[in-house]
């Protein structure tokens, strides 16, 4: 993806694509999961394709992503290799990380993607840490830190937000409001629905978009992360958006009202983007089949090379507990070797 | 930046040359932390360094421990090499799931991809009629976590030449020191000395028995030794100053020799340094010991406010005499 500006035909291509191979690779990855492949737990973003690939499309290919732990389409959308995104999902030796991290915990630091964080909240700081580098080092990117309506009741995104203002860090807080943590709904949660208006508390420009339209995401996010570069500023955006699984796998999603589910349906992401292509004509309808089944394949191969990799050798247990370990023994505890 | 190592230069100023010279060799290394900059720190630890590098080096933050402890990670994963300052560990306890949860886990993790090359500099210990909240010792809650890195410095000299290999390493670093002993003079090494971890000290050579203490706690043990060198016990005192990772052939040996060990921590007793410590010694040196391995440890109780309760808490010297002599067993005299 070429990144923020004009959006060109090309890049509008792009995104689909992005769109489609996040969509196809998690209803993959929730297959592999129910055959006992996948272990842990698995959240998927599906319904949430335009939020993720509007943000990924209009940043910088330098600038650092963090993100939490439903970050499989981060990954894809950065470029990441299918294969050891689903490798990893499968705590297999050629995961992108080794086995180390599995489907919460992904991270691609060629492609300038900081992880996946399972504690809600904890990545912010991160990311705000990652801004703080670009200042000190006088570089012109920008730190995008994406997070959920959850996380913005933990204190320590107050803590971010209040700092970023206080030091005008290059960073755009993103949240991600899909309307639930875990099972209960924003209205339950929060004193106040809008969640933007708290970054505004400490001086941020802040606003909302639809978080279902990934053109909107993507001027939203090319305009934030513009300010954040070019006027120095810290910036929020607030995408609304829905996820049309439960929380998790492990979640049978029997909370939320039926009739609020197949509402948002109507606006997947997907096929209203679809809908844009056809229109503007920048794709016709055998151009879109055929890209369907070229990412339906390459998922297919993703998890096959994922299911015939070697499981990670037992031997490489304590590898990379440390950058400069002392000991290489797994039982050794802390003791000098 | 004149290193006159033959002159005595307290504990704090240590950690400052620490903090200056390794400042001035490397541009990633930047401080942060409540009232470092503007106030020299709470305890002075960082007096003079705003003005000689800058607020872009030395940043005052808000208190808001969490957010700058993370923050600092965040930016030692961009390569950078925070020297963060929490005031006391007290205060760390905010900053826990940063430290627990991102900085200790994310070289793991993420399969080698980043390292996070953070120093988290605090003091812990009490003493000083501060309270509950203020006087804790929790060296074994960060030496429990694999993935951190764990010091606690007893000397001038250890505080100055172990700040900088924390520093110059790439893991996180806890770097605990304490409150009583940022007064506490004794020579330095230079700009070129550093102590690298995971080496014990002998801080007094003995045969009877062998003590083991740490950061404060040495200094505890030391002048118990005098007054049971006067009875005629001459004891081992041994300081591991970095618990993770930890010398135990250093402490073992000397157990084996002395078939005598007491353990001085100034943490809790239950599940934490001496029990672990104790763990080791068992398991290196059953054959060896002729008594059970005894613990002088704080009481098992808050920190009270009053004096003389605040002082029966503590480890102190007659505490440590009384337990080398049961230990030996010669009861006390």
């Amino acid at each position: 993806m070429t990144g923020p500006g004009a959006t060109e035909p090309q890049d509008m291509r792009d995104m689909f694509r992005s769109m489609l191979l996040i969509r196809c690779f998690e209803e993959k990855a929730s297959e592999e999961y129910m055959a006992g492949r996948i272990g842990g737990f698995l959240h998927l973003a599906i319904g949430e394709e335009a939020a993720v690939v509007g943000t990924v499309s209009a940043m910088r290919a330098d600038d650092p992503l963090t993100s939490t732990y439903r970050e499989h389409g981060q990954a894809l959308a950065r470029g990441t290799d299918p294969r050891s995104v689903m490798a990893e999902l499968l705590g297999r030796s050629t995961g992108l990380c080794g086995g180390r991290g599995g489907s919460m915990h992904l991270m691609d630091k060629a492609r300038s993607f900081y992880g996946g964080y399972g504690i809600v909240g904890g990545s912010v700081p991160l990311g705000l840490g990652l801004a703080y580098a670009i200042r000190y080092r006088g570089g012109d990117q920008v730190s995008v830190t994406m997070f959920g309506d959850g996380a913005t009741n933990q204190g320590v995104v107050a803590e971010c937000f209040n700092m970023a203002g206080l030091w005008d860090l290059p960073i755009v807080f993103l949240i991600l409001n899909n309307q639930y943590g875990m099972g209960t709904s924003l209205e339950h949660a929060s004193a106040e629905e809008d969640l933007y208006p708290r970054a505004e508390a400490y001086g941020i420009p802040a606003w909302k978009v639809d978080g279902m339209d990934v053109m909107a995401v993507r001027g939203a996010v090319a305009e934030a992360t513009r300010m954040a570069r070019e006027e120095r500023s810290p910036v929020c955006v607030e995408l609304l958006a829905y996820r049309y699984r439960g929380h998790s796998m492990s979640d049978p999603d029997t909370v939320r009202d039926a009739e609020e589910k197949e509402r948002w349906r109507l606006r997947d992401p997907l096929i209203t983007f679809e809908r844009v292509l056809l229109g503007e004509a920048v794709m016709t309808a055998d151009d879109i089949s055929a890209m369907r089944a070229e990412v339906e394949e390459q998922v297919e191969d993703a998890a096959t090379f994922a299911e015939q990799s070697p499981e990670v050798p037992v031997g490489e247990l304590a590898d990379d507990v440390y950058a400069n370990p002392f000991n290489d023994d797994a039982r050794g505890g802390a003791l000098m070797r | 930046m004149s290193t006159d190592t033959a002159k005595p230069v307290a504990y704090r100023d240590a950690l400052n040359q620490a903090l200056r010279e390794e400042l001035a060799r490397d541009p990633d290394v930047f401080l942060l932390g409540e009232d470092i900059a503007g106030f020299d720190g709470a305890f002075k630890v960082t007096r003079g360094l705003l003005q000689e590098f800058g607020p872009q080096r030395v940043v005052d933050t808000p208190i808001t421990e969490a957010g700058f402890t993370g923050l600092a990670i965040g930016a030692a994963m961009a390569g950078l090499r925070p020297v963060v300052e929490i005031m006391t560990v007290n205060f760390a306890i905010l900053a826990m799931d940063q430290i627990v949860n991102n900085a200790a886990k994310i070289h793991y993790m993420f399969g080698g991809q980043v390292s996070v090359p953070i120093v988290i500099r605090m003091p812990g210990g009490g003493g000083h009629q501060l309270s509950s909240q203020h006087s804790q010792t929790l060296d074994a809650w960060f030496a429990h976590v694999p993935g951190l890195k764990v010091v606690c410095p007893s000397t001038p000299e250890d505080a100055k030449g172990l700040l900088k290999t924390a520093i110059r390493d790439d893991d996180p670093v806890i770097f605990i020191e304490n409150e009583g002993l940022y007064g506490k003079k004794g020579p330095v090494g230079g700009p070129d000395d550093l102590i690298p971890f995971g080496q014990a000290v002998v801080r007094r050579a003995g045969t009877h028995c062998t003590v083991i203490a740490h950061s404060r706690m040495v200094w505890v043990a030391l002048q118990a030794a005098e007054e049971l060198a006067a009875q005629g016990v001459e004891v081992e005192v041994i300081d591991p100053r970095t618990f993770r990772p930890l010398d135990l052939d250093t402490l073992a040996g000397s157990v084996r020799r002395t078939g005598h060990a007491v353990i001085v921590d100034e943490g809790w007793p239950e599940y934490g340094i001496s029990a672990g410590l104790a763990t080791h010694l068992y398991e290196a040196c059953f054959d060896w010991i002729d008594a059970p391995i005894g613990r002088v440890n704080c009481a098992d109780v808050p920190m009270p406010y009053a004096k003389n309760l605040e002082q029966a808490a503590l480890p102190q010297p007659a505490d440590v005499v009384a337990a080398v002599l049961a230990n030996i067993g010669r009861g006390i005299a």
